[in-house]
């Protein structure tokens, strides 16, 4: 790796997958495999604010009605309708069926408006020969020009619209998705008209808001950054389980969301996830219990006691892996969850060795430290995960050796930064914690590799379709204590 | 207008608009259909609509009571039906408590609906039905429903009743 590629990794991928101070790492081997550069650095993302995000709505647009010579609102509707995938509209668009198009769309069409109103049930117009209407809504009647309508012809007064609109908007939060006010028509209210026909401000913003978030959640390209209160979204050239991070700094997965869990995969991770959620209670009621019932087989036939407890210390041994992993797995949460009190403490620490005549740039390797252990710690979360689905190979082995490495290095390097620094000891604490996250950060990577090099030669089994072992029925009763089937 | 709380009607648009539905349902209701105008003149947020089974359909010669609740958003927010009294309609979409699960009373609510519209579509409800019968989670329903039906997720499953 040269020097100039280093800048550029740290610049569009800090604390998630590597480091930038490889140039001074001791053991060269693992920090040149050009495949995680790869996985890294060839997966151009870029973060767009609330209002890029609307650019980039208005940009895309634009695109379609140059060659599409509709109204841009129905543009939009059209792209809405599609999912905001430009190619497929254009595919729809010349293959011949527009009319079918507009329909399913909920638009009129543009090139025979004329034609469609009159074909329409005419509305039950309660119009008069004075130039006055009566407003469906309000029952008050009022000059023609009060009233307004789309395409399909329904009129209404501008002030029931308005109404209605902000019903809509506010109360029921419809944005992308506002009928015509008439009973059974479903043609669309495009945006246009909203923001013409609505008055207040506060309903305006948060239509814009709810078109802006249809638009995003429709478009496989774009995510929102899933950091609470970031307004943030991520948009890529194709969709990928790859790591994004945001100007908020949050590192999450492109494809799933979910906080970057390399070297897990996201279906898997989803299935863990709601197994998680589903077994919570489960889990709590087996930790409280598992030691204390007493089987009582004297008022069983004893062929059927055999039976039933072979089930019972299968489905047991099921639960006590589940809650080793799961264990582990909560740890590093919970561990990277006070994750923010250690940059405190660690800044505090920083701050009085610079008092001890230590140059700002001497005592940074402090805050490394706490970047690497937290990346060490989140990684580790994540390969409990895997090895909770992982059946056993030589390959397994191998990973749980890695594992095993990685988890005694971070812990020794947790214990180091807990450790008082006094001025004598600083020189060797400075070199000692350095050591340690070197090490760790290497048994990270080697780990990773590993893993993904499995991916890639196919060398992971799972077993998905573990018994579920929350068969409450079964449980109650337990004969002995508890006996992890596995480490 | 101007005054007003979002979403709403102000206080004489909203009358307005109950007192001619009511005059108008009084002066010419729809066939079996007649509301009671003392009570909603009195009250004009809660009305009773007293309803005949039309002739030729399995609710000949019963008859029944509708009552309509009209929030202050009315009619951008669709009004509470149900039916009330001593005689709940059997049919395959009222529920024995009086609620009914009809989708203009909820997702398909317009406000250019009226209580005559609604009513309406009751009566042709009530017409087309070919089995007296209860909703099959009619019982559980009943015991596990919030008392205002609009706050039940209805399933819409059979326009053909």
């Amino acid at each position: 790796m040269d020097s100039e590629d280093e800048t550029l990794y740290d610049e569009v991928d800090s604390g998630n997958e590597s480091s930038g101070d490889e140039v001074d790492f001791p053991m060269e081997v693992e920090g040149n495999n050009p495949r995680e550069r790869q996985s890294e650095d060839d997966y151009p993302f870029e973060v767009l604010s609330t209002e890029e995000i609307v650019q980039h709505m208005v940009d895309s647009i634009k695109e379609v009605n140059m060659v599409v010579e509709i109204p841009a609102t129905t543009t939009r509707i059209l792209l809405n309708h599609f999912r905001w995938d430009k190619e497929k509209l254009m595919e729809r668009f010349y293959d011949g069926d527009q009319e079918q198009l507009f329909a399913e769309a909920r638009v009129i069409n543009p090139f025979n408006r004329n034609s469609q109103v009159i074909n329409r049930p005419k509305p039950n117009r309660r119009q008069s020969t004075s130039g006055t209407e009566e407003c469906e809504i309000c029952f008050t009647v009022l000059p023609n020009s009060l009233l307004t309508g789309l395409e399909c012809g329904h009129r209404f007064c501008m002030g029931c619209w308005c109404e209605y609109l902000t019903t809509k908007i506010m109360e029921e939060g419809v944005g992308q998705t506002i009928a015509c006010a008439a009973h059974g028509c479903d043609i669309l209210v495009d945006d246009a008209s909203v923001m013409r026909l609505v008055k207040d401000s506060k309903v305006k913003l948060k239509y814009q808001h709810l078109i802006t978030n249809s638009f995003v959640e429709c478009n496989r390209l774009l995510r929102w950054c899933p950091s609470p209160d970031c307004n943030n979204a991520v948009r890529v050239h194709y969709v990928d389980a790859r790591a994004v991070q945001c100007k908020c700094q949050h590192v999450f997965c492109f494809q799933c969301g979910e906080s970057w869990h390399d070297p897990v995969k996201c279906h898997l991770l989803r299935h863990w996830i709601k197994k998680c959620d589903d077994d919570s209670e489960t889990s709590n009621w087996i930790a409280a219990n598992t030691k204390v019932s007493q089987y009582n087989c004297n008022r069983y036939d004893e062929e059927e006691a055999k039976v039933a407890r072979g089930a019972q210390e299968k489905s047991r041994a099921a639960l006590q892996r589940y809650l080793f992993y799961c264990n582990r797995y909560m740890n590093h949460m919970q561990s990277l969850k006070f994750e923010h009190k250690l940059y405190a403490s660690v800044k505090e620490k920083m701050e009085e060795m610079q008092q001890h005549n230590m140059s700002w740039i001497e005592v940074q390797f402090l805050k490394k430290a706490v970047d690497i252990l937290c990346q060490c710690r989140q990684t580790l979360m994540y390969t409990y995960v895997f090895a909770y689905y992982l059946r056993k190979n030589n390959q397994s082995v191998l990973f749980e050796d890695n594992q095993k490495d990685l988890e005694s290095a971070t812990e020794k390097l947790s214990e180091y930064l807990e450790r008082e620094i006094t001025s004598e000891n600083l020189a060797d604490i400075k070199q000692k914690v350095q050591d340690k996250y070197r090490y760790c950060e290497s048994r990270r990577k080697v780990l990773l590799e590993h893993v993904h090099e499995g991916y890639e030669k196919d060398w992971w089994d799972y077993n998905e379709t573990d018994s579920k072992p929350n068969a409450m029925a079964r449980l109650p009763v337990i004969e002995h204590p508890a006996r992890p089937n596995n480490n | 207008m101007q005054s007003l709380k979002a979403g709403h009607l102000d206080a004489s648009r909203w009358e307005r608009r109950l007192q001619k539905e009511l005059m108008s349902l009084m002066k010419e209701p729809p066939p079996g259909v007649e509301v009671d105008g003392d009570q909603a003149e009195q009250n004009l947020s809660l009305w009773t609509v007293h309803m005949k089974g039309a002739e030729g359909t399995l609710y000949e010669g019963e008859s029944f009571q509708l009552q309509f609740k009209f929030s202050p958003k009315y009619p951008f927010d669709s009004p509470e039906v149900t039916f009330i009294g001593s005689n709940i309609p059997v049919h395959p979409h009222v529920y024995s408590n009086g609620h009914i699960c009809l989708s203009i009373l909820t997702d398909d609510w317009s406000p250019a609906l009226s209580v005559q519209s609604v009513c309406l579509s009751i009566v042709s409800m009530l017409s087309s039905c070919k089995e007296k019968k209860r909703p099959p989670d009619n019982s559980f329903y009943v015991k596990t429903c919030n008392k205002n039906p609009k706050k039940t997720k209805w399933w819409y499953h059979d326009d053909s009743v």
